[in-house]
């Protein structure tokens, strides 16, 4: 009996004890998570920001040994790229993502969300060789809008996921309330759900984006790179994260602080693109 | 009794909707079983019964909204004027809008101001409304919800800022907009406060005037003060249907007794 009571106030304790522990125990492993980013951010800060300056941004390259040169090039490479790329991605990814969630055709939804995750989990080369496959070999020549392709494809799984959670997400008596009003159901969706469901929407595609900003793997034989001011998506095209590797990979010094400048400013876009998607989505919750 | 039979409503009023045989189904499971109701011209009808006998289902098969869920079917007639709405050719949406619907959780459009709610039934079809069209629905939809004096200053802000009481006299707008014939409301009043209650129920008895109104409600005294009409549904099966007052003072089932008198439900 006495034994019993003993046993219980130990395990009490314990339990007050493992309850007093499991907050820090927490707050550790967060502490340590936020302490991870901040080491990364602080070095490429260190390595990055002696290469960082308005030339950088808005020159071209300069060949090696010639000081100074920027990655202008690239970053308008980057956003003729990723923009083209959400330009396919979006609309096919929304309507897709509408579809999901508002088709009672079970067989065929079940069947698109398979893919869509398969879709997911392919590495990123090898939509880049797809691409490759599809759009550089049989034109010859690499080419811009051969990436985007490939963007496209990377971003659509995300779209159209992000997009049917939004819809979803749109409280059921909203569509009724539509529908009781003498709309009929694609009215209901596209014109009274779909705009309840925008912000989620807009907030899938920015993460998305920012997903393929940072992506390079397929670059390495689409967009391929380019020295010049290349405007035109059918031709080769310099690309941001593409011309870091470049750089990374040279032997020269010079090149390396410019790679990590680099680094910085795409940590930063992404960075970016993702307080946006924040601020989007706190919209959606106050609405 | 009264369950078998088409119930008719008293004297020289005329019946503006019916259900003759009406049966209803969510896949396997029947909600409703062979349900024979007159509703009477410019009337308020109550629906009353415990919590799960079909109260919502019925009226929602009224306006065709019960098809709108997956797996869901009906079995018989519903008579708007003698015409069936399940008929051949007969378009669910036309039927929508001469029967309009108020839920129990107030629905304003979230991303609609207030006038932008009352005219969200209008331009369904793609055309637009003039602008002096459009104040003129706005303000006689507000008007009659008694919403009017409250919001005719904000008619620009998001319907969703007003309280639930609002919310759900201008969901009422809103119905009313489209000019339906008759106003089918599923508890209108369960998520209010007493003065929103009262509100709304004053409101019902001046709309009996212009329409037919379907009240669903849990709350017996709603039911006694608000309608003229009772319908009492126990497990999917209409057992008495009649005049309210005779309803609660004088059932002719024991069940309904029971019921009204708070013995069970
Ligand atoms: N979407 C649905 N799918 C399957 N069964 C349903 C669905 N909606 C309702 N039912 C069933 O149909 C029956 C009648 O439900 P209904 O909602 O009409 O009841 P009610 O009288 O309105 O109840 P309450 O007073 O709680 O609103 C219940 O047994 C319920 O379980
Ligand atoms: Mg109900």
């Amino acid at each position: 009996m006495s034994g019993a009571v003993v046993h219980r106030a130990r395990s009490a304790a314990l339990w007050r004890l493992r309850s007093a522990a499991a907050p820090w125990l927490c707050a550790c492993c967060a502490a340590g998570v936020a302490g991870a980013l901040l080491l990364i951010l602080g070095y490429v800060v260190r390595e990055g920001l002696g290469a960082f300056s308005l030339s950088f941004l808005t020159e071209l390259p300069h060949p090696v040994g010639v000081a100074g040169g920027g990655v202008g090039n690239g970053i308008v490479g980057s956003l003729i790229i990723v923009g083209l790329a959400a330009l396919m991605a979006f609309p096919v990814g929304t309507l897709a993502g509408i579809f999901l969630a508002s088709s009672g055709w079970e067989t065929l939804v079940d069947l698109v969300r398979y893919l869509c995750d398969v879709l997911a989990s392919i590495p990123s080369i090898a939509i880049g060789l797809f691409a490759y496959s599809l759009l550089v070999e049989p034109f010859g020549h690499f080419s811009g809008f051969s990436a985007s392709f490939a963007f496209a494809v990377l971003m659509l799984p995300l779209i159209i996921r992000t997009s049917e959670a939004a819809m979803r997400g749109v409280s059921h008596e909203i569509r009724e309330a539509a529908i009781a009003l003498g709309a009929r159901e694609h009215v209901a969706t596209l014109r009274f759900v779909l705009p309840a469901a925008w912000p989620g929407v807009v907030t899938g595609l920015l993460l998305a984006v920012a997903r393929v900003t940072g992506e390079t793997a397929p670059l390495l034989f689409t967009a391929f790179g380019s020295q010049f001011w290349e405007l035109n998506p059918a031709n080769p095209m310099a690309e941001l994260s593409l011309q870091i590797f470049t750089y990374a990979i040279s032997p020269y010094r010079s090149w390396h602080a410019q790679a990590w400048a680099g680094a910085l400013l795409l940590i930063l876009s992404v960075f970016a693109l993702s307080v946006l998607a924040r601020l989007f989505l706190r919209r959606s919750a106050r609405s | 009794m009264f369950a078998s039979g088409a119930v008719t409503v008293s004297g020289s009023m005329t019946v503006k909707l019916a259900c003759r045989g009406l049966s209803a189904y969510f896949g396997q499971l029947r909600a409703l079983h062979d349900i024979n109701l007159d509703i009477a011209t410019n009337s308020v009808t109550a629906v009353i019964g415990p919590s799960g006998c079909g109260k919502s289902t019925l009226v929602r098969c009224f306006n065709r909204m019960h098809e709108v869920v997956g797996g869901a079917r009906v079995e018989g007639q519903v008579l708007l004027d003698g015409e069936d709405v399940y008929g051949p050719g007969v378009d669910a949406p036309a039927v929508r809008r001469r029967i309009g619907m108020v839920f129990q959780r107030p629905t304003p459009f979230p991303t609609m101001t207030i006038e932008e709610n009352v005219v969200a039934g209008l331009s369904l079809d793609g055309n637009r409304l003039s602008r002096t069209a459009k104040e003129r629905v706005v303000e006689r939809g507000l008007r009659q919800a008694a919403l009017w004096d409250e919001v005719k200053d904000q008619l620009g802000k998001p319907g969703t800022s007003l309280s639930g009481g609002q919310q759900q006299r201008l969901c009422i707008a809103r119905a009313l907009a489209v000019e339906p014939e008759v106003l089918l409301l599923d508890e209108p009043c369960s998520q209010l406060d007493p003065i929103s209650t009262a509100r709304i129920e004053e409101l019902l008895s001046e709309l009996a005037a212009d329409y037919t109104i379907v009240l669903v409600t849990h709350n017996m005294q709603q039911a006694a003060r608000a309608s003229n009409f009772t319908a009492f549904l126990l497990g999917g099966k209409l057992v008495e249907f009649g005049e309210t007052n005779q309803i609660f003072t004088n059932p002719a089932c024991r069940e309904t007794e029971d019921y009204v008198t708070g013995r069970f439900g």
